[in-house]
C-alpha cells in the first residue's frame, strides 16, 4: 500500500475525535458537547449531501434547505401523528403515523428525493447563475408554502415532544442519538467516496469539467447530473429528519435561504469537493456559532471574515490548507 | 459502388446575416479519407458541429448509416458511431490520460449509471483503455494529468478518445494543429490506416498531410463548397488556387 496522504491522515483524525468526542464530553462532565457534535454530525451531512452536487458535480444549488426541510418535516408530521394516534390519511387507503426511526428515514429520503427530482428536472437544463437562482426561487416557494400551511403548524412550526426510536437504542440519551447520527454521517461520507470512484461518478466529474466531451463521447450530461442532484437531495434530506429529532422541533426556517446558505457555507468553509470537507466545515461553524455566540450577538460577522479568508486564500477551504491540493488520477 | 456511411444533404446553418453553411451537400463514402479545406473562418468547424448534433441547422439533413439524425442530440450520435475530435483539444483536464479514455470505453459500453465499483479495479476497463492509448502511442503517459499533457500529447489524446468508441465514422477537426513535423509525419501514416477501420472526414489545414491522404477532397470558402474531386482535380482547380492556394492562376 502506498504511504497515506495528508488528507487520508486527517481524515482518520477527524473521525477518531468523532468518536471519541462524547466520552471525553463523558469524562470532563460536559453532556451538553455531546448535543453541540450531534449538531456538527447532522450538519455535516447536510453538507455531503450537498457537497456531491456542488463538489463532484459542479451543481451551485442554493436551495438545499428544500431537501433539509422535506426531510424535517417528513419526520415531524409522522412522529406527530403517532404521538396524536391520528392517521395521516384514510382514503384512499389508511397511512399512519409511526416513531420509528427506521421507517422515518425512508419517508424522508423518498420525499426529498421526489422533490430534488422536481426541481432538478426544471433547475438543471440551466446553469450558472440561473441555476443558483432557480434552485433558491423553489426552495422558497416551499418555504412560503410551509409558512402558510396552518395543518403542520404553519409559521410557528411543529414539536415533537418526545424523540423517536430506533431499533433498541436509547435515543433520548446523547450518546445513543449521537452515534445514530454519527453512523450516518459516516455512511454518507462512503456513500459519497464509493460514489466519486465509481463509473458513475467519473461521468459526474467529468460533467462538472467538460460537458462538450461527456455528450461526444455518448453520455448525456443532464441525465448524470440529475441523477446525482437527486441522491444529493435525498443524503440532505436524511440529515433534515435527524435534526427535527434532534430538535423535536421542525419549523419552516429550516426551508429557508438561510439555512441553504448555511449548508453551502459549511461545504465552503472545510473545502468544497473533499471527502471530509463538510465535517470539518461543520465542526467550525458550530465552534464558531458556540464559542463567538456566548459572547456577541454578531458571531456571524467573525465566520463572515473567516469565509471572506476561505474564499480569497484557501480555495480548498480548511482541508486543504491542511492538506494541501486536491489530487486527481 | 460507392457506399456512403454519411450523407449530408443541402445543409444551412446562418448567424444573423453570415452564411456560415450554405446549402452545403457532401458524403463520405466506406473506406475513404475525404479532405475538407478552406480558409479561416469557412464554416469547417461549424459544419462538424451541425453533423455532430451540437449546432442545429437551419435546414439540410444529415444521414448517417441510412438514419436521419434529425432531433438527436450530441450523445445520441455519438451512440450511432459518430466519432470526433475537436479543433481545440477538449478533455477532463483533471483526469489523468487513462482516465479520460476509460471514461470514452464506460461511455461506449453504455455503463455509466454504475454506482459502486471502483473504476481504478475494473480490470477490463482498465485494459481496454491502456490499449487504446498504445494505439496513439500515449501508453507511457498514461498516469499524466491531461492538464499536464503537451499540446502535441493532448491531439493524440483527442484520437484515442474517439478510437474508443469504435466509430463507423471519423470527424476530425485539424487533428495535426500544433503536433510538430514528427508528430504530423506519425499521424499522418496512423490516419493511413484508420481509413480501413472507418472512414474519414478530415478537416486540415497541413496540405502535405491533405495531398497525401486524400481520396477526395472539397473546398469549402464562405461557407460553400467551391470545389470537389480528387486530389489532382483540386490541384489543378484555378479557382482553388486562386482561392485557398493564394496564388494568381
Ligand atoms: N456560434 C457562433 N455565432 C456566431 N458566429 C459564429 C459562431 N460560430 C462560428 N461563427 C462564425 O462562422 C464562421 C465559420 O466559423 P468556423 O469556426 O466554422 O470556421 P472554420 O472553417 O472552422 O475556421 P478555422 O479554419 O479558423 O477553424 C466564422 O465567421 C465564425 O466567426
Ligand atoms: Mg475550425
Amino acid at each position: 500500500m502506498a504511504s497515506l496522504s495528508r488528507e487520508s491522515i486527517l481524515n482518520i483524525f477527524l473521525t477518531l475525535a468523532m468518536v471519541a468526542l462524547p466520552f471525553v464530553a463523558t469524562a470532563i462532565d460536559e453532556p451538553f458537547y455531546i448535543t453541540l457534535a450531534t449538531r456538527v454530525a447532522i450538519l455535516g451531512l447536510a453538507g455531503v449531501g450537498l457537497n456531491l452536487a456542488l463538489g463532484t458535480g459542479g451543481l451551485v444549488s442554493f436551495g438545499h434547505a428544500a431537501f433539509f426541510g422535506v426531510g424535517g418535516y417528513a419526520a415531524g408530521i409522522l412522529a406527530s401523528h403517532a404521538l396524536n394516534y391520528t392517521p395521516i390519511m384514510e382514503s384512499p387507503f389508511l397511512i399512519e403515523g409511526t416513531n420509528q426511526m427506521l421507517i422515518i428515514w425512508l419517508v424522508a429520503i423518498i420525499a426529498s428525493g421526489i422533490v430534488a427530482y422536481l426541481i432538478g428536472l426544471l433547475s438543471l437544463r440551466t446553469s450558472g447563475v440561473y441555476f443558483i437562482m432557480i434552485t433558491l426561487a423553489f426552495a422558497q416557494m416551499l418555504y412560503y408554502f410551509a409558512i402558510s400551511w396552518p395543518a403542520y403548524g404553519g409559521e410557528d412550526g411543529l414539536s415533537i415532544y418526545v424523540r423517536n426510536a430506533f431499533l433498541g437504542v436509547n435515543t433520548l440519551a446523547p450518546h445513543g442519538f449521537y452515534f445514530i447520527c454519527l453512523g450516518l454521517l459516516f455512511g454518507g461520507i462512503f456513500l459519497s467516496a464509493t460514489l466519486k470512484n465509481s463509473r458513475f461518478g467519473a461521468a459526474l466529474q467529468s460533467a462538472r469539467q467538460n460537458e462538450e466531451r461527456l455528450s461526444a463521447v455518448g453520455v448525456r450530461p443532464f441525465n448524470i447530473k440529475l441523477t446525482a442532484f437527486v441522491i444529493s437531495g435525498m443524503m440532505t434530506g436524511l440529515a433534515g429528519a435527524l435534526f427535527a429529532d434532534l430538535n423535536r422541533f421542525v419549523s419552516p426556517s429550516m426551508l429557508s435561504w438561510h439555512m441553504s446558505g448555511e449548508i453551502m457555507i459549511l461545504v465552503i468553509l472545510g473545502g468544497v469537493g473533499r471527502l471530509y470537507g463538510p465535517l470539518a466545515g461543520a465542526i467550525i461553524y458550530i465552534l464558531f456559532e458556540f464559542i463567538f455566540g456566548g459572547m456577541t450577538e454578531h458571531w456571524q460577522f467573525f465566520l463572515g471574515l473567516v469565509l471572506l479568508g476561505v474564499v480569497l486564500f484557501a480555495r480548498g477551504g480548511v482541508i486543504g490548507l491542511i492538506a494541501g491540493r486536491a489530487r486527481h488520477d | 459502388m460507392t457506399n456512403p456511411i454519411l450523407e449530408i444533404k443541402n445543409l444551412k446553418k446562418s448567424f444573423g446575416a453570415l452564411k456560415a453553411t450554405d446549402d452545403v451537400s457532401i458524403t463520405l463514402n466506406v473506406g475513404e479519407i475525404h479532405a475538407l479545406i478552406g480558409p479561416n473562418g469557412a464554416g469547417k468547424s461549424t459544419l462538424i458541429k451541425q453533423i455532430c448534433g451540437g449546432l442545429s441547422s437551419d435546414s439540410g439533413s444529415v444521414i448517417f448509416n441510412g438514419k436521419d439524425l434529425a432531433g438527436l442530440d450530441v450523445a445520441e450520435r455519438a451512440q450511432l458511431g459518430l466519432g470526433r475530435t475537436f479543433q481545440i483539444s477538449s478533455v477532463i483536464m483533471e483526469f489523468s490520460a487513462l482516465r479520460n479514455v476509460m471514461l470514452a470505453v464506460q461511455a461506449f459500453n453504455g455503463s455509466s449509471f454504475r454506482f459502486f465499483k471502483n473504476v481504478r479495479n475494473d480490470k477490463v476497463l482498465v485494459a481496454r483503455a491502456m490499449e487504446i492509448l498504445s494505439r496513439v502511442d500515449l501508453e507511457k503517459r498514461a498516469e499524466i494529468s491531461a492538464a499536464e499533457l503537451s499540446h502535441g500529447e493532448r491531439r493524440q489524446l483527442e484520437i484515442a478518445l474517439a478510437l474508443a468508441l469504435e466509430p463507423k465514422a471519423f470527424l476530425l477537426d485539424e487533428p495535426m494543429a500544433g503536433m510538430g513535423p514528427e508528430g504530423s509525419k506519425r499521424l499522418i501514416s496512423f490516419l493511413d490506416e484508420l481509413r480501413k477501420e472507418a472512414p474519414i472526414l478530415l478537416i486540415e489545414h497541413d496540405m502535405d498531410a491533405v495531398f497525401s491522404l486524400a481520396d477526395r477532397i472539397s473546398v469549402l470558402v464562405y461557407g460553400r463548397v467551391v470545389a470537389s474531386g480528387t486530389v489532382d482535380e483540386i490541384r489543378a482547380n484555378p479557382a482553388v488556387r486562386e482561392a485557398y492556394l493564394g496564388e494568381t492562376a
